[in-house]
């Protein structure tokens, strides 16, 4: 199954009955799918809308009422539905958003990159808040990542961004789903606006004209990413028990970094791989740990260098980083990625 | 004894802070007579602005969810499509509708969003301090239109309201104004029926109200009822600009 369908299939199989989205390629497939699918499900809801500023503000419509729903789009469509973003976290509203991201800045190209990773991971958008966000790195973790996205969006009342690119959008693999969630099964919330009907009335408000209750707005946010970073960090660690040096990479690059680990130990080099599964938030406490043992980290990025910062914050300066990215949509075959990991190790003498 | 006048049951027990003259508190007062009266207060939820209105929260007891500048009418869209069988409405300003938030709302309206809005056009920005508006009329003095509007240099107010009954989706469009008792009932009578058309599932509804707004006009409240008449009438004519009748896109 192609990337951009799996997302598209996972999501309704958690229970996402609407879906709103604007066509930007390289993830066309999410919406077309959704717009087949939906249309014979019940209850479904599929809006193409007039804009990503529009379709993201339906989300927040349809999250209001309490529902599960999905928007898609890729990197310039993402800083379109920042805003909105912004207003999803600041109202503590459930959503998942796709970024199948593609060569930037400006319209770029329609190649695969990962040059979104700061937008994605700062927030984003206006105002001091996280999202989480997950870098899937194969179809079956799509789907995966896809149910858990929407769970722990409910749990939390936080957006989640699920960031891939366009290789993984585009990628066809084989796919098992988790098992379906009856709708009857979804978390009750008990603060959706339905209707104030035998109940007090509800406000959904992300205006605090008062500086003290903004204070508290902006603490009580902080208490929960606090709590999502105690609980929910995930990270994959290949090879790393016997590693003289430990790649880090995410996503696409991570899979490509995987081939190039796989062909550097044949030659006996000593390398492991660190992989992010939720970027944020970033597994920083297990990298620190690791470079009790190892002290030369190597980043690889399909960009100029973004994650490589987190991984510094990590180590703080406990372990050489060295970072080697291609941005632009280039996609590195993991042969040419192994001869620039080879080549430091011989240079940092870990032979 | 017979109790002849009293707060709608939709409104809350707080006062409101607009300015004196405004015309948010009096459609407000509207508002919340019309949802009792159609015994909507169940089941109608409520989308302001940013702006003036962005408190209307505080007055209204009755389900509301903040929307962004301009994107009303497409969160307004997201609730109705889980939830047809209540009752949606947006409050936007005309800088809200008719500046920033002109495609959403023109998208609605040719979707034939089954919502209604209710479009507040006093020709200026209110809460930001008086500046130019889509609606500011020809020759009227704002912070960022000084001498006045003028075409060469500013452009032409835009006629929204115009343009939204030319959607076909949309059902019921009409202007109304809160520049004297009969105008105020007429407004009345206009939300009620923009609600009529959404429990019909007609299509899209918005009632255009002209309103004051004595502060950033520098006005008296009977200055600018005048104005409203004699000034802003001449850019923005009232009346029903649409109406399908029980017909769906009737065109």
């Amino acid at each position: 199954m192609r990337g951009n369908h799996t997302v598209a299939e996972a999501a309704i199989r958690a229970g996402c009955r609407y879906y709103f989205g604007y066509p930007i390629t390289p993830q066309n497939e999410t919406p077309e799918y959704m717009a087949e699918r939906l249309s014979k499900v019940e209850g479904g809801v599929f809006i193409q809308a007039e804009s990503e500023i529009a379709a993201i503000n339906m989300v927040i419509g349809a999250s209001m009422a309490g529902a599960r729903v999905m928007t898609s789009s890729s990197s310039p469509g993402i800083s379109l539905k920042q805003e909105g973003i912004s207003f999803l976290s600041a109202l503590e509203l459930p959503a998942v958003i796709v970024n199948m991201s593609r060569g930037s800045p400006g319209l770029g190209n329609i190649a695969p990159a990962q040059s979104d990773y700061f937008q994605a991971t700062r927030g984003g958008g206006h105002g001091d808040y996280r999202n989480i966000v997950f870098g899937p790195s194969s179809g079956q973790e799509l789907a995966n990542l896809t149910f858990e996205g929407f769970d722990l969006a409910d749990k939390y009342r936080i957006p989640v961004m699920l960031l891939g690119d366009g290789m993984l959008g585009q990628m066809m693999e084989p796919v098992e789903f988790p098992p379906e969630v009856p709708l009857k099964k979804l978390p009750h919330k008990d603060w959706v606006l339905s209707g104030a009907k035998g109940r007090p009335s509800r406000i959904l408000r992300s205006l605090f004209l008062d500086p003290t209750e903004e204070e508290e707005h902006n603490w009580k946010l902080m208490r929960k990413y606090e709590k999502i970073a105690g609980e929910e960090t995930r990270w994959e660690s290949f090879q790393c028990d016997d590693a003289k040096m430990i790649v880090v990479a995410f996503g696409i690059g991570a899979r490509i970094a995987k081939g190039a680990i796989k062909r550097v130990r044949e030659e006996g080099l000593r390398v492991g791989l660190i992989r992010p599964i939720s970027l944020w938030p970033f597994p920083s406490k297990s990298i620190k740990e690791l470079s009790k043992k190892v002290k030369h980290f190597f980043v690889f990025e399909l960009n100029m260098g973004q994650m490589v910062e987190d991984v510094k914050l990590a180590l703080e300066g406990s372990a050489e980083v060295h970072f080697y990215g291609r941005p632009g949509g280039i996609i590195l075959p993991p042969m040419e990625l192994a001869r620039v990991i080879s080549s430091q190790y011989f240079q940092r003498k870990l032979r | 004894m017979k109790k002849v006048f009293t707060r709608p049951r939709s409104l809350k027990q707080t006062p409101f802070h607009y300015c004196p003259g405004c015309g948010h508190s009096l459609l407000h007062r509207l508002i919340g007579e019309v949802i009792d009266e159609m015994d909507l207060r169940e089941k109608i939820i409520g989308v302001p602005p940013a702006g003036c209105a962005v408190l209307a929260y505080n007055y209204f007891d009755i389900d509301m969810g903040e929307a962004a500048h301009g994107r009303a009418a497409a969160l307004a869209t997201g609730l109705k499509r889980v939830l047809p069988d209540r009752v949606i409405f947006t409050y936007q300003g005309d800088g809200d509708i008719a500046a920033i938030g002109t495609a959403e709302t023109i998208h609605a309206a040719a979707r034939g969003e089954k919502i209604t809005t209710i479009f507040v056009n006093n020709a200026v920005y209110g809460m930001t301090g008086g500046q130019m508006a889509p609606t500011t009329v020809l020759g009227q003095n704002t912070t960022t239109s000084p001498g006045g509007r003028r075409e060469e240099r500013d452009g032409y107010p835009i006629r929204l309201s115009e343009m939204l009954a030319l959607a076909q989706g949309s059902a019921y469009i009409e202007r109304t104004a809160l520049s004297s008792p009969s105008n105020v009932l007429k407004t009345k009578k206009a939300i009620t029926k923009a609600f009529q058309i959404q429990l019909d599932g007609v299509g899209f509804s918005l009632v255009e109200v002209l309103s004051p707004c004595p502060t950033n006009w520098r006005m008296s409240p009977v200055e600018s009822w005048k104005w409203i008449d004699e000034v802003m009438t001449a850019s923005f004519p009232l009346g029903v600009l649409k109406d399908v009748g029980d017909k769906r896109n009737a065109d």
